[in-house]
């Protein structure tokens, strides 16, 4: 495998007496887009700094396109970077803006008006040149913090939650143009974010973050179906944890409630007699026996939701409670609170959480 | 509510009374030189006179420098305690405010101790080192409306990411302060700058102390010797100060808006 373009080895960051990134390791691919998710001080922001230049790691080092560049100045580092609170000049109007980190490098005034005509194409805001920040709304503000960022051509992007001051429309919009514009450059960018929604629809890889560590790192879709711990699993998407006691270890047979599931080779090394915590996904769970689904528990249903297209169902199950989503059919009606009633699901999509 | 404005405007009246009578009285006492018409001659004799003129450019001259060297010092200070030293605010802010505390008088006596011809740095041994020296004053004596002044232009954007976005963009430290920074808190500068310029120009302890021809001995020495011309001076130096105050109110129309208040 050739050499990753960023390369994040060993970093630790300390303030005072609190340690808030522990030996945080991370390969980048050029081009790759990795989001970092985790909830508020996870310490995905420190990281994001440390890259940036602004935070120096008390250990570890940073090498981008095999060139340590853990000790050198922001100012140094061709690194781009958007900002959640836009962080646009007031004094400078767009196109100022745009063009502010060409004209430091010295570029000549024509390159950098076209440099700034493309980027303004770019974030399709041409008719903006001339307007200041603060004629601009929260989105398109945003939109020319990224053209300003990539417009000096950086080796690497760095977005710090840069959808967060947004309504949620704007959010949704500006996540897809930013993949595509990210996409179509070919910039090999990080993305910092505590929503989860977010990271899971535009990112190539996630780093799920908890407590300074990365806790897992992969795919959305590994991510989302294969946490790798409790933390990940709770914390991306919703999650339906019941508790188990291994009856058989060697046959794998697990008793949750008063009935036996099957999770043959998900042990992972339990003995007969242990607790264990295990996880369904909502969308894993159907109510009432359905076809294809071997294993399946009673309850009660103590809570229905009507969400529009989506019916989310709560059923207790012993001393669980354990969400489902059902579509909304208009041929019919939704099950009433304190019916009986049984779940299914397939053995394969429920999760050991270790 | 119609009683409530009445007493307003009964309250703003006496105000603007308070104000302007005086006002008025001295501007129609000092057109009252030549005897039974109303006249400019108070003014006329005033700015022809040649020490009005010099000391009067002296003055602003040293005002200028005074606003110069007060900016170099105030605004990198001010930057760098909103950027990396926020715990020494309290104690820079208690410093500022020390000239509003110790008398004018207090401290020309401890640059004339300290400074004097027989001292290692002997400013006072010549005029430009007087000259110097009294720009220094004035410095410290407008420290308090500078600093505030600056500091509350820094606390209307965000120092920090500005700093960190101009930073990442390859900016250096002078390009941050003078092409980011100070445009966005010139308003602020400019008020402190005006502020300074007329506490320079009616200062009179230092000038008089050190011995330099400024404004302020030159207002004083006429007020104890004419009966007319003091009016004519004293309306003269509020004009200029008010003059300074709609400048700034003026200037403060460009000033650039806030990104993070869109619309």
């Amino acid at each position: 495998m050739a050499d990753p373009f960023l390369s994040i080895q060993h970093v630790r960051k300390s303030f005072g007496a609190t340690t808030v990134v522990e030996d945080f390791n991370l390969d980048v691919e050029r081009g790759e887009f990795v989001s970092f998710l985790g909830p508020s001080g996870c310490g995905k922001t420190t990281v994001l700094r440390m890259v940036a230049g602004f935070e120096e790691p008390s250990a570890g080092k940073i090498v981008v396109g095999g060139k340590d560049i853990t000790r050198l100045k922001p100012n140094q580092r061709n690194v781009g970077m958007v900002f959640q609170a836009y962080a646009l000049f007031p004094n400078l109007t767009v196109a100022q803006n745009i063009g502010f980190g060409l004209k430091v490098a010295g570029m000549p005034r024509a390159d950098i008006d076209a440099r700034v005509a493309e980027m303004l194409d770019i974030i399709k805001l041409p008719q903006m040149a001339d307007r200041y920040p603060y004629q601009l709304s929260g989105g398109q503000q945003q939109r020319i913090a990224l053209a300003r960022a990539i417009a000096p051509k950086p080796k690497l992007l760095l977005l710090d939650e840069p959808l967060s001051a947004l309504d949620a429309k704007v959010r949704v919009s500006l996540r897809e143009e930013i993949r595509s514009i990210q996409k179509k450059l070919g910039i090999t960018t990080i993305f910092v974010t505590h929503d989860q929604e977010e990271a899971l629809s535009i990112s190539d890889r996630i780093a799920v973050m908890y407590g300074g560590k990365a806790e897992q790192v992969g795919t959305p879709f590994e991510i989302y179906n294969r946490p790798a711990t409790k933390f990940v699993a709770n914390f991306v998407g919703t999650l339906n944890v019941l508790e188990g006691k291994v009856t058989d270890a060697a046959a794998g047979t697990v008793q949750v409630n008063s009935e036996q599931v099957s999770l043959k080779g998900k042990l992972n090394g339990s003995k007969s007699g242990d607790t264990l915590s295990l996880a369904l996904r909502p969308e894993a769970i159907s109510l009432g026996r359905q076809p294809g689904r071997d294993s399946s528990l009673s309850g009660e249903i103590s809570e229905v939701h009507f969400l529009g297209s989506v019916i989310r169902v709560r059923v207790g199950i012993g001393g669980n409670t354990v969400s489902l989503d059902t579509f909304n059919s208009p041929a019919t009606p939704p099950p009433a609170v304190g019916e009986k009633a049984e779940i299914s699901f397939s053995s394969d999509d429920m999760l050991v959480l270790h | 509510m119609k009683t409530g404005r009445f007493w307003a405007w009964v309250v703003f009246g006496l105000g603007a009374a308070y104000f302007f009578i005086p006002l008025i009285a001295t501007v129609e006492f000092s057109m009252r030189m030549r005897r039974g018409v109303y006249s400019f001659d108070a003014y006329q004799i005033v700015l022809g006179d040649p020490r009005f003129q010099a000391t009067f450019g002296y003055s602003v001259l040293a005002a200028l420098f005074t606003i110069i060297l007060g900016v170099l010092i105030v605004v990198p200070a001010a930057y760098w305690i909103r950027l990396r030293l926020p715990q020494l605010r309290p104690i820079v802010e208690f410093i500022t405010l020390l000239p509003l505390v110790i008398p004018a008088i207090v401290i020309v006596f401890g640059y004339i101790r300290m400074y004097g011809s027989n001292s290692p740095l002997p400013f006072l041994a010549s005029d430009r080192g007087t000259d110097l020296l009294l720009v220094i004053g004035y410095a410290t004596l407008a420290l308090p409306y500078m600093y505030r002044a600056v500091d509350t232009g820094l606390r209307t954007i965000d120092v920090r990411t500005l700093t960190e976005a101009a930073q990442i963009l390859g900016a250096g430290w002078g390009t941050i302060v003078t092409r980011v920074i100070l445009p966005n808190v010139l308003i602020a500068v400019l008020s402190g700058a005006f502020l300074t310029f007329a506490i320079v120009i009616g200062e009179f302890t230092m000038a008089s102390l050190l011995n330099r021809p400024a404004f302020g001995p030159y207002l004083q020495n006429i007020g104890a010797n004419r009966a007319y011309e003091p009016a004519a001076l004293a309306i003269i130096a509020f004009a200029i100060t008010w003059g300074c105050m709609s400048l700034i109110q003026i200037l403060s129309r460009f000033a650039p808006k806030s990104a993070n208040r869109p619309n």
